[in-house]
């Protein structure tokens, strides 16, 4: 049992933190976020470039057959920059579908565009009433020809304002929540009958409200049972935003830290105070939980058995919710009215990470699926 | 990365298992199970039974005993000790004097004593904090002055536990009244049985004794009994509190009682249906799991690290080990509390012998007594306080 990292996942990590470190200083992402569709397409090459984008698929296809430690080190320096690019949408949940639904044509034609930057991918599966339930849904596929149409709207599609191919879940059958008849649906962005609307999010990234109307579209894979790799892909996507999210936590956290060492009034550092020290601490303490459980998601993210994984992600997913709230806002706190300025960074990153707990499950409604899925421990039972 | 353990690591998980719930009688572990305090000949039973094995004392240096296990094999020893409710040791024999002696003492107190402690045929208690000196020790007032080849020892301390079992104990003494605090202290072991030794019983909150006074009056101590050198024993006090981090989260005890609880709920019926099957009650269980595999996890990243570790300089997370864990401890408590329902309330003896009928499901006359007695773990051993200092000034740097 070991946490070390191989020669070449620590040359992943030195390189996206560089990259990090170079591109995103805070007055650099400013900058990004000024431009329209508030990004810097020179990034998303660039990312290209280092071989992030084709880091998780498969090496016939452009990529570089990395897991999910991998993924945890560019998420984490992600979250530590604030990186406005859409890798999860894209790579993680887009690639991840692509690559685990779609028939060997369909994963010629995308995942190659999408390792080289070619294409950008998006997944469409959030509706006006479904909350954090991924079998809700009423958008509806027919069956027409070759193919399908699709009728419905989906909601806070992440990445979806810029994707050029869309992943769409719909009903081929079944009642709203049925876990049976649903399917995935590639969904071009110039597909008569889609309107796409694309706004900021409160933390600077982008999404989209989408209405199909008789919107053309092609299974990917066989539909009706996508249910499971639906879960499957999301469930790497909640891994991947724990280690982003211990990035946004880590910043935090130093960023509090320099501040109470540099801050003086009443003639001291503000760090000399025990009753802010000791909050500190506590902000520690909340961090290292929930680096060991974005660790424990990264172990199981692959796990076969889907209980097992789904129990694992849920336990993950709240501690994350609930430490990120906690340091987020003792870094505010501590910071006093600094902390509440668009002009200074701590506000960016509480933002982003009040928004990585509301995607795919708050802590609580993690914490009410755990509740019923059983408990996290196996027995330990006599051998003999 | 790879937190899966080897097939060796996991034969050795096995077989300590298998060793655990075989070799300890079951009486005994029931008893730990319940939150009963164990008599003194149950605890040197349990330990003796440790020790043929050579389990007693796997810390220790080879030669006197300790079994040169992996910081892996280590955690896989205390996990399933603790998941099987075995007896722990006698901590203040095998990761408090032992280890000190086997380090700093005379190779005639390691043939003298090590042994012994290894099989509990003494049994130690610590002389450490004292009415003045609790998070403060360094203040501590009790003089062991020399006099020829002894030294003449003088003073109180405070919260002793299991004096009353102890035949002897070692303690910080002020050998220096005039040198700065912490060099004017030695590390001194001295028998239980001197004349001008009084223990007297503390009762905590829970009616249990396990903690005592001990006072010395005129106490004369052969200086042979010395550990180390004169006025170097706050070194030696900062090894034996550096010493054994990793165990005291308490992991694999706190998986096995929320195990327990997991049971307990599932037999006690609220109106026609079991506590368990109550969302409320079973979210609360979940969020105290939650927490506990995440220290897990960063009990297991300690572990990972020690081979790593520059002694001295500790692992930032091996210092949320005691706050979080004995957070976690009390939560539990509360818990079972809580599955006792009303039947927590009637006071019921925790010593053995009573003849009388239990009043209410067994499992409940313990479990206020435990409620209150772990108030003890975020206090004990360095308060959450005095932890969250050292964190600020040792990790933090503020």
């Amino acid at each position: 049992m070991d946490f070390d990292l191989t020669d070449e996942q620590r040359l992943l990590k030195d390189s996206v933190e560089r990259m990090v470190a170079d591109r995103y200083g805070f007055e650099q992402r400013r900058a990004y976020l000024a431009l329209p569709g508030g990004r810097d397409p020179a990034l998303w090459a660039q990312c290209a470039e280092l071989g992030l984008l084709g880091l998780p698929l498969a090496e016939e296809y452009g990529g570089f057959g990395g897991g999910p430690v991998e993924t945890m080190l560019v998420m984490e320096a992600f979250g530590r920059g604030l990186v406005l690019e859409p890798y999860l949408p894209s790579v993680i949940l887009g690639g991840g579908l692509v690559a685990a639904a779609g028939d060997a044509a369909q994963k010629r034609a995308i995942l190659p565009a999408l390792a080289a930057g070619r294409m950008q991918l998006a997944f469409a599966h959030l509706e006006r009433r479904s909350r954090y339930d991924l079998a809700d849904i009423t958008t509806i596929a027919r069956a027409d020809g070759a193919g399908f149409v699709l009728d419905g709207a989906k909601g806070v599609v992440l990445g979806g304002d810029t994707a050029d191919t869309l992943i769409v879940s719909a009903r081929i059958g079944g009642a709203r929540c049925d876990a049976d008849g649903i399917g995935l649906f590639l969904v071009a962005a110039d597909a008569p009958g889609l309107t796409r609307r694309g706004y900021a999010t409160q933390d600077g990234l982008r999404a989209a409200e989408l209405t199909l109307a008789g919107t053309p579209a092609t299974a990917l894979g066989a539909p009706g049972g996508a249910l499971g790799v639906m879960r499957r892909i999301v469930d790497r996507a909640m891994a991947a935003l724990c280690a982003e999210a211990v990035g946004v936590m880590a910043a935090m956290h130093e960023t509090t830290l320099e501040y109470l060492k540099t801050r003086k009034q009443f003639g001291r550092a503000i760090g000399e105070f025990q009753a802010l020290q000791h909050r500190a601490v506590d902000m520690l303490v909340a961090l290292e939980q929930a680096r060991s459980m974005a660790l424990f998601a990264t172990v199981m993210a692959e796990s076969d058995d889907p209980a097992e994984r789904g129990r694992a992600m849920a336990a993950a997913k709240a501690q994350i919710g609930r430490s990120g709230r906690h340091i987020g806002q003792e870094a505010i706190q501590l910071h006093g009215g600094i902390g509440m300025t668009m002009e200074y960074k701590v506000g960016h990153y509480f933002k982003r990470m009040t928004m990585i707990d509301q995607c795919f499950g708050d802590a609580d409604t993690h914490l009410a699926q755990l509740a019923d899925a059983g408990s996290l421990f196996e027995a330990a039972e006599a051998t003999g | 990365m790879d937190l899966n353990f080897t097939p060796e690591e996991l034969a050795f998980r096995d077989e300590a298992r298998h060793f655990f719930r075989t070799a300890i009688p079951e009486a005994l572990r029931a008893k730990v199970r319940e939150g009963r305090s164990l008599t003194k000949e149950e605890i040197v039973a349990s330990q003796r039974i440790l020790n043929a094995r050579g389990w007693a004392t796997p810390n220790w240096p080879r030669a006197w005993g300790g079994q040169d296990w992996s910081p892996v094999q280590v955690y896989l020893y205390q996990d399933e000790m603790q998941r099987a409710f075995v007896p722990p040791t006698i901590s203040f024999n095998t990761t408090m004097v032992g280890p000190v002696i086997a380090e700093f003492g005379s190779d005639a107190q390691k043939t003298r004593f090590l042994p012994r402690a290894a099989n509990a045929d003494d049994f130690w208690c610590q002389g450490f904090s004292e009415p003045g000196s609790g998070s403060d020790l360094a203040s501590l007032r009790t003089r062991a002055e020399r006099r020829g080849d002894t030294y003449v020892v003088n003073g109180q301390k405070i919260w002793t536990t299991l004096a009353q079992y102890a035949d002897w104990i070692f303690c910080l003494v002020r050998t220096n009244p005039t040198a700065k605090k912490q060099e004017g202290i030695s590390f001194l072991l001295i028998d239980m049985k001197t004349p001008g030794i009084t223990v007297r019983p503390i009762v905590t909150i829970d009616g249990g004794r396990e903690v005592n006074e001990v006072f010395f009056d005129e106490v004369v101590v052969p200086a042979e009994n010395l550990v180390g050198q004169e006025n170097k024993g706050w070194d030696y006090a900062k090894f034996l509190l550096g010493n054994e981090r990793t165990g005291i989260a308490r992991v694999g005890m706190s998986k096995a009682r929320i195990a327990r609880i997991r049971a307990l709920a599932a037999q006690e019926i609220v109106g026609d249906r079991p506590l368990i099957e109550d969302r409320r009650f079973r979210e609360k269980l979940a969020a105290v799991e939650i927490e506990l595999k995440a220290l897990e996890m960063t009990q297991l990243r300690v572990v990972a690290e020690e081979r790593n570790r520059v002694r001295g300089k500790p692992n930032p997370a091996s210092s949320i080990l005691k706050l979080k864990g004995s957070w976690i401890q009390q939560q539990i408590t509360e818990l079972l509390l809580e599955v006792a329902g009303p039947y927590a309330i009637p006071a019921q003896g925790n010593e053995d012998g009573s003849n009388e009928p239990a009043i209410g499901p067994d499992f409940a006359a313990m479990a206020a007594p435990g409620y209150f007695n772990f108030r003890k773990v975020s206090i004990y051993g360095g308060s959450n306080e005095i932890q969250r200092n050292i964190i600020a000034k040792a990790i933090l740097g503020l």
